[in-house]
């Protein structure tokens, strides 16, 4: 039944008709539609491909620039810190300095002072002590005026005073 | 456009009374076997149904024979229809060319000659026509939308062709023909891919201009395995011939059996491919096609929505194997191209 039926027998005519169809909507899907549309595909598969590797790229990029951010963001943390620490060993220098250049202005002047004061003192006593020595001497001169042609106790006397300044001298 | 006539033929079957292909409307008698071959074989006209009283509404085909004696005759297959003959041709009903239209005699038998050579546009011819015209504006408006978009990304309809053509060159072409060599046979693969897709689809479909039985045809599957045959053995490089003619590591003893046996093999990947596209669209359709029959068989309206839901399965396995025959028959052909192209292996 089945072979005897048109089903599996050869027939010249859809044979003919087959091939012409075939190879018509062959080449015309070929040069219109097949051509371009690969065309298309693959330009776009190009450009995501391209598109994908520039991503690729940017991140690395980013990455290798994050890294120098990093690495100048420490080293400017660093300069900061190294600053400050500067600055503050200056100003504790400066401070000491000022402290010390203060303290033995002050000491030198306070000697000064005592060296002025000393001299002074000393000139004091060695005027009070001429001035004594004169009044002394004008006493004694006015006490030995009157006495010394008198007695000889008075000449004992001016003799013990004698000797009371000579000690007191040493 | 192609001469076809759409009419009502006013003769009854019964008044030719050689009227076997029509018989299963004979006396209510339902013949299931030539219900389901009138289906699936090809006919000169297409034929849409039989009204109550016996007349039919068909697409009358032209039919464009070619006789020695005669010439070119190009006549609407009206004027054959049911049995009657014209110009002294008629369609044979019995015999060695049951089916095809040969010379007859006076009294409407054949007269013994060898028939003409017959080019009409046929039913499987015309439906062909149709998905080809199908085809070609579905992706001549996909290549255009690729023009007008540019390569942004696919939309719409584009968004669903594109994966199948990208499915042909990545999963078809690309693994059996290699990365350098597949895009010369791009065009013949997708061409091939898509056309026998469509026809199947197409085929699925039962009302006119659709459900033609294209790829369940042998004339046609015949083709197309010849053109993957003739792309094969043209494109096929000498490591290919080499191993039709001189085997490597066969002794040369060997080699009147080897050479034979080699050259069947050419030729008999390309049969399979026939086959298989053939019988597997055929079946199909036979299948759905006898479901549909048990319903006329058992005379019983009741046993319609068993057959419905039958059908609606096996609509669902022919769908799937639409695109597989497909898949198969281009994945086959690459890989044919694929063997004949490939580089000879470096020891």
């Amino acid at each position: 039944m089945l072979l005897q039926s048109s089903l599996a027998s050869p027939a010249i005519g859809t044979v003919f008709w087959t091939t012409l169809i075939f190879l018509l909507l062959l080449v015309l899907l070929w040069k219109f539609a097949w051509d371009p549309i690969m065309k298309a595909v693959s330009s776009r598969e190009d450009m995501i491909h391209n598109a994908l590797d520039a991503a690729e790229k940017a991140r690395e990029e980013m990455k290798v620039l994050q890294a120098d951010n990093e690495i100048i963001l420490r080293k400017a943390r660093e300069e900061r810190d190294k600053i400050l620490r500067d600055a503050r060993v200056a100003y504790e220098r400066m401070m000491s300095e000022a402290k010390e250049k203060s303290q033995s202005e002050s000491d030198a002047m306070v000697r000064r002072a005592r060296e002025l004061i000393e001299r002074e003192r000393v000139s004091a006593i060695a005027e009070v002590k001429r001035e004594v020595a004169r009044l002394a001497i004008e006493v004694a001169s006015k006490v030995v005026g009157e006495t010394l042609k008198s007695d000889a106790e008075q000449q004992k006397l001016i003799e013990r005073y004698l000797k009371e300044i000579e000690a007191n001298r040493n | 456009m192609l001469g076809l006539t759409v009419g009502t033929a006013e003769s009854a079957s019964s008044d030719t009374g050689k009227d076997e292909t029509e018989s299963h409307e004979n006396g209510g008698k339902f013949d299931a076997s030539t219900f389901i071959m009138d289906h699936v074989a090809d006919s000169h006209e297409w034929h849409i149904l039989t009204k109550k009283d016996s007349t039919h509404v068909a697409i009358y085909l032209p039919v464009i024979i070619y006789d020695k004696n005669s010439g070119l005759h190009i006549f609407s297959s009206e004027k054959l229809a049911h049995g009657h003959s014209y110009m002294g041709y008629a369609i044979a009903h019995e015999g060695k060319y049951a089916g095809k239209i040969v010379r007859v005699n006076s009294d409407g038998n054949h007269d013994g000659s060898k028939p003409p050579l017959d080019l009409s546009i046929t039913k499987a011819v015309f439906g062909m026509m149709v998905a080809s015209v199908i085809l070609l504006l579905l992706m001549l408006g996909l290549a255009r939308s690729y023009k007008r978009s540019g390569i942004s990304a696919p939309k719409g309809f584009q968004g669903f062709l594109e994966p199948v053509i990208l499915f042909v060159r990545d999963d078809i072409a690309i693994p059996n023909i290699g990365e350098n060599k597949y895009s010369r046979f791009m065009p013949y693969l997708l061409t091939v891919f898509f056309f026998i897709l469509i026809n199947n689809l197409l085929g699925l479909i039962p009302f006119f201009p659709f459900g033609a039985n294209v790829t369940g045809n042998v004339n046609v599957t015949f083709v197309l395995a010849l053109i993957t045959f003739l792309i094969t053995q043209f494109s096929g490089n000498r490591s290919h011939w080499r191993h039709v003619f001189a085997a490597p590591g066969v002794p040369f003893w060997l080699l009147p059996i080897m050479i034979p046996i080699e050259i069947i093999g050419l030729f008999s990947k390309p049969f399979a491919l026939m086959i298989r596209l053939f019988a597997n669209i055929t079946a199909g359709h036979i299948i759905v096609l006898s479901l549909v029959a048990l319903i006329f068989i058992f005379e019983s309206v009741f046993v319609a929505p068993i057959s419905i839901f039958f059908v609606l399965f096996m609509d669902c396995i022919e769908l799937l194997v639409a695109f597989l025959q497909a898949y198969v028959f281009t994945l086959l052909s690459a890989l044919f191209i694929g063997m004949a192209t490939a580089e000879p292996e470096h020891y």
